[in-house]
């Protein structure tokens, strides 16, 4: 166990310094299910499921941090889904690339997620509501960062917690 | 040391068991009250909308707990699965104080007399159990408007010309509507339909010293925050708790009821908070879990005298699972519709809950409640790709621009849509879980599909560019609104309880809740639920001749 932490911890350093990660409360990189390599495939994965655009996307809001946080939690149970279905999509990536997913050109990554959305549906559905989740939910859960959907949306923000809309009584 | 002998224990704390433990109590008797969740209040309102119990992405916020609690579901090709709470296979009712009531959309309606008498109305359904109760509305009627004015029903029912007579008026106005209310009323005028306000468990003035409505997006699903909306958990419970009769004994599970050697139900055996076994012996057993956590209990109630389950000499307990198919139109117009005013769901009609053309009934079609932005997700249209820039364009794009209208099919009951015991999967206590199985009936997603289009044009009426539709799969059917696993009626070879709600075979053990329900109304079930209640413990009490424990 403590090998491993370790072993995170390294590669962990390595990502921060490339600066394709996302940092964690406690300061570090060092995630709490995925590894530092499938971390990475996430957030790429993530990036192509909500793009940024002229608002962030999956990937600046901090999904991957959610789906992390939840697989030690809620998400215990699809643990072996994530461990099972990102090696999966990196076996098709080097299939086809010769490369990890995470190191493909976009127009790659998005030609080998199709693949996978067609040949490991369970584990593509999994991902994608996940991401969702991340993204549209609540920032207390880890992703939606900012609440950056929620601005994008233009609900209003803060959000408030009750108001009072009253009018006229209606008549009758 | 034993439990104190009381006259009724009661399982289950929601909507029909609230009622029952209040009715009683205030009448005199001791009453435990069972419940297997917690109690919450107000301040337990996160507004979290990734864990509540309308969307349990994280779990259902309001119970019961993923870890304890798994059913085994059977899907239409045999295959079995292991369902937690926060799937929607598993057909979660809420596990806690005020059960359904106290995270519901709450509204509260009364049946139609047609709805009580469906088999009479459109004959025998080929693969289904239709049947008529054997009571009518005019029976209900007083206990509707007890509930009604008891609790605190809001809203203005005059413009529905479909509803079944009523002598009192609601006891509140409904709220001011909001901007959906005034797109879609000139529009269902214009096509000739009746439209009303929906009348709703909320209070809009104060009301049994509770204060109004907030209008805030976090109704269903969540606690109500300023306590305005009204469940079981703060006007009967406390009621019942208030007559100095009644205990309520929180997160405790009950495993089976026991008999005696005569075969009468002598008491419940239960795990506590601290999971101890426990017996609490009682005059009066009365089941009140919800359609699959009673039948769960009655099944697992097994006796030299009904070896298959109390009840169940017939093998009519568990059958006829069904709650509430709904289809759906979602309509995109080219301006705001979005005016972050809560609760969102104020405006229904009634047009279509009888008398369309070849088919037995139809449902109420009602504006939905506000969507939060991941709620929003089953709303996108099938045409938009389900991932990258396209679907995030449509929801920033779509997301305030949008009307949903959905209703309740009254659904055609299917005697093998059921409950059973699981022979292998135990829960966390060791008690057999249930074991769902079944489908819709094809007749109640034609009425879906009807419905839909229904919705469809009521939206284009109302000016949106573009409008599409979904509609229920035939999968089973559980649920909030779960009911019919333990049918009322008149014969004890087609059904398990009499019209008071008592077992044909125990006669001191009853079932209120939706269970009982024959049909469940194109409606949702809430107020009839506790209506029945009311008139259940009613007779309960007229024929109640006192203890026959001596101490």
């Amino acid at each position: 166990m403590k090998l491993r932490r370790r072993t995170f911890l390294g590669a962990g350093v390595t990502a921060v310094a490339t600066g394709s990660l996302i940092s964690c409360a406690r300061g570090t990189a060092e995630w709490r299910f995925f590894t530092a390599a499938e971390a990475r495939t996430v957030d790429a994965i993530c990036d192509h499921l909500i793009p940024a655009d002229q608002d962030p996307g999956a990937k600046q809001a901090g999904v991957v941090n959610y789906i992390d946080i939840q697989l030690t939690k809620a998400f215990r149970r699809h643990r072996a889904a994530y461990r099972k279905g990102l090696a999966g999509v990196d076996t098709a990536s080097r299939a086809k690339f010769s490369k990890a997913f995470a190191d493909l050109s976009p127009e790659q990554q998005r030609e080998v997620l199709s693949v996978v959305e067609q040949d490991s549906k369970a584990f593509f559905d999994l991902i994608l509501t996940h991401t969702r989740q991340g993204f549209y939910g609540d920032p207390r859960h880890g992703g939606n960062r900012r609440m950056a959907s929620w601005k994008m949306l233009g609900l209003p923000f803060p959000q408030v917690r009750g108001r009072q809309h009253y009018d006229e009584p209606k008549a009758g | 040391m034993a439990l104190k002998h009381v006259n009724a224990v009661i399982v289950g704390a929601g909507a029909g068991g609230g009622v029952v433990a209040k009715e009683l109590s205030t009448a005199g008797l001791s009453v435990v009250l069972l419940e297997r969740g917690k109690w919450y209040s107000a301040a337990d309102c996160r507004k979290d909308d990734l864990y509540n119990q309308r969307t349990s992405a994280l779990g259902a916020r309001f119970g019961p707990d993923e870890e304890r609690n798994p059913r085994v579901v059977v899907d239409d090709q045999g295959r079995e699965t292991i369902a937690l709470p926060s799937d929607g296979t598993y057909s979660n009712n809420a596990a806690c104080v005020g059960g359904g009531t106290f995270s519901y959309g709450a509204q509260a309606w009364r049946y139609m007399e047609k709805d009580f008498r469906m088999r009479s109305t459109y004959g025998a359904v080929e693969g289904s159990t239709l049947e008529d109760w054997p009571i009518g509305y005019h029976d209900l009627e007083p206990f509707y408007e007890k509930a009604e004015w008891e609790m605190g029903v809001s809203g203005d029912d005059t413009d529905n010309i479909f509803k079944a007579p009523r002598r009192k008026p609601l006891p509140m106005p409904p709220l001011p509507p909001g901007q959906e209310h005034q797109i879609l009323q000139p529009a269902a005028r214009r096509l000739g339909l009746h439209p009303f306000d929906i009348p709703m468990l909320r209070n809009t003035v104060p009301y049994n010293g509770r204060r109004s409505c907030m209008r805030c997006r976090w109704c269903v699903g969540f606690a109500c925050e300023v306590d305005a909306r009204t469940g079981t958990h703060n006007t009967v419970i406390p009621a019942a708790l208030a007559s100095g009769n009644c205990e309520l004994r929180t997160e405790c599970m009950s495993k089976e009821i026991l008999l005696d050697a005569r075969g009468q139900a002598k008491a419940i055996a239960y795990f506590d908070a601290a999971n101890r076994l426990q017996e609490q012996t009682a005059d009066l057993v009365i089941v009140c879990g919800g359609a699959v956590e009673s039948a769960r209990l009655l099944l697992n109630s097994r006796h030299p005298l009904h070896p298959e389950g109390l009840g169940n000499r017939y093998g009519w307990v568990g059958r006829n699972l069904h709650a509430h198919a709904y289809p759906a139109a979602t309509g995109l117009f080219d301006y705001d519709t979005y005016d972050d005013l809560g609760p969102g769901a104020s405006i229904a009609i009634c047009d279509y809950n009888h008398g369309n053309p070849g088919l037995a009934g139809g449902g109420m079609l009602a504006n939905e409640f506000i969507r939060l932005p991941y709620q929003f997700m089953t709303q996108v249209p099938p045409w938009v790709p389900r991932w990258g820039q396209a679907h995030k364009d449509f929801v920033r794009q779509a997301y305030k621009r949008t009307v949903v209208i959905m209703g309740p099919v009254q659904e055609i009951p299917v005697f093998d849509a059921r409950v059973q015991v699981d022979p292998k999967v135990r829960d966390f206590w060791g008690i057999p879980v249930a074991r769902l199985s079944g489908g819709r009936h094809p007749h109640t997603i034609e009425i879906a599909r009807f419905l839909a289009g229904k919705a469809e044009a009521w939206l284009k009426e109302a000016g949106a560019a573009r409008v599409w539709q979904r509609i229920p799969a035939a999968t089973l059917s559980g649920g909030q609104h779960q009911a019919g696993t333990c049918r009322m009626g008149n014969d004890p070879k087609t059904s398990v309880v009499n019209p008071n709600c008592q077992l044909h075979d125990v006669d001191n053990v009853y079932v209120i809740d939706a269970s009982v329900h024959v049909t469940n109304g194109g409606f949702n079930p809430a107020l009839t639920i506790l209506a029945n209640a009311y008139r259940a413990s009613q007779n309960l009490l007229k024929s109640w001749k006192g203890t026959k424990v001596t101490s």
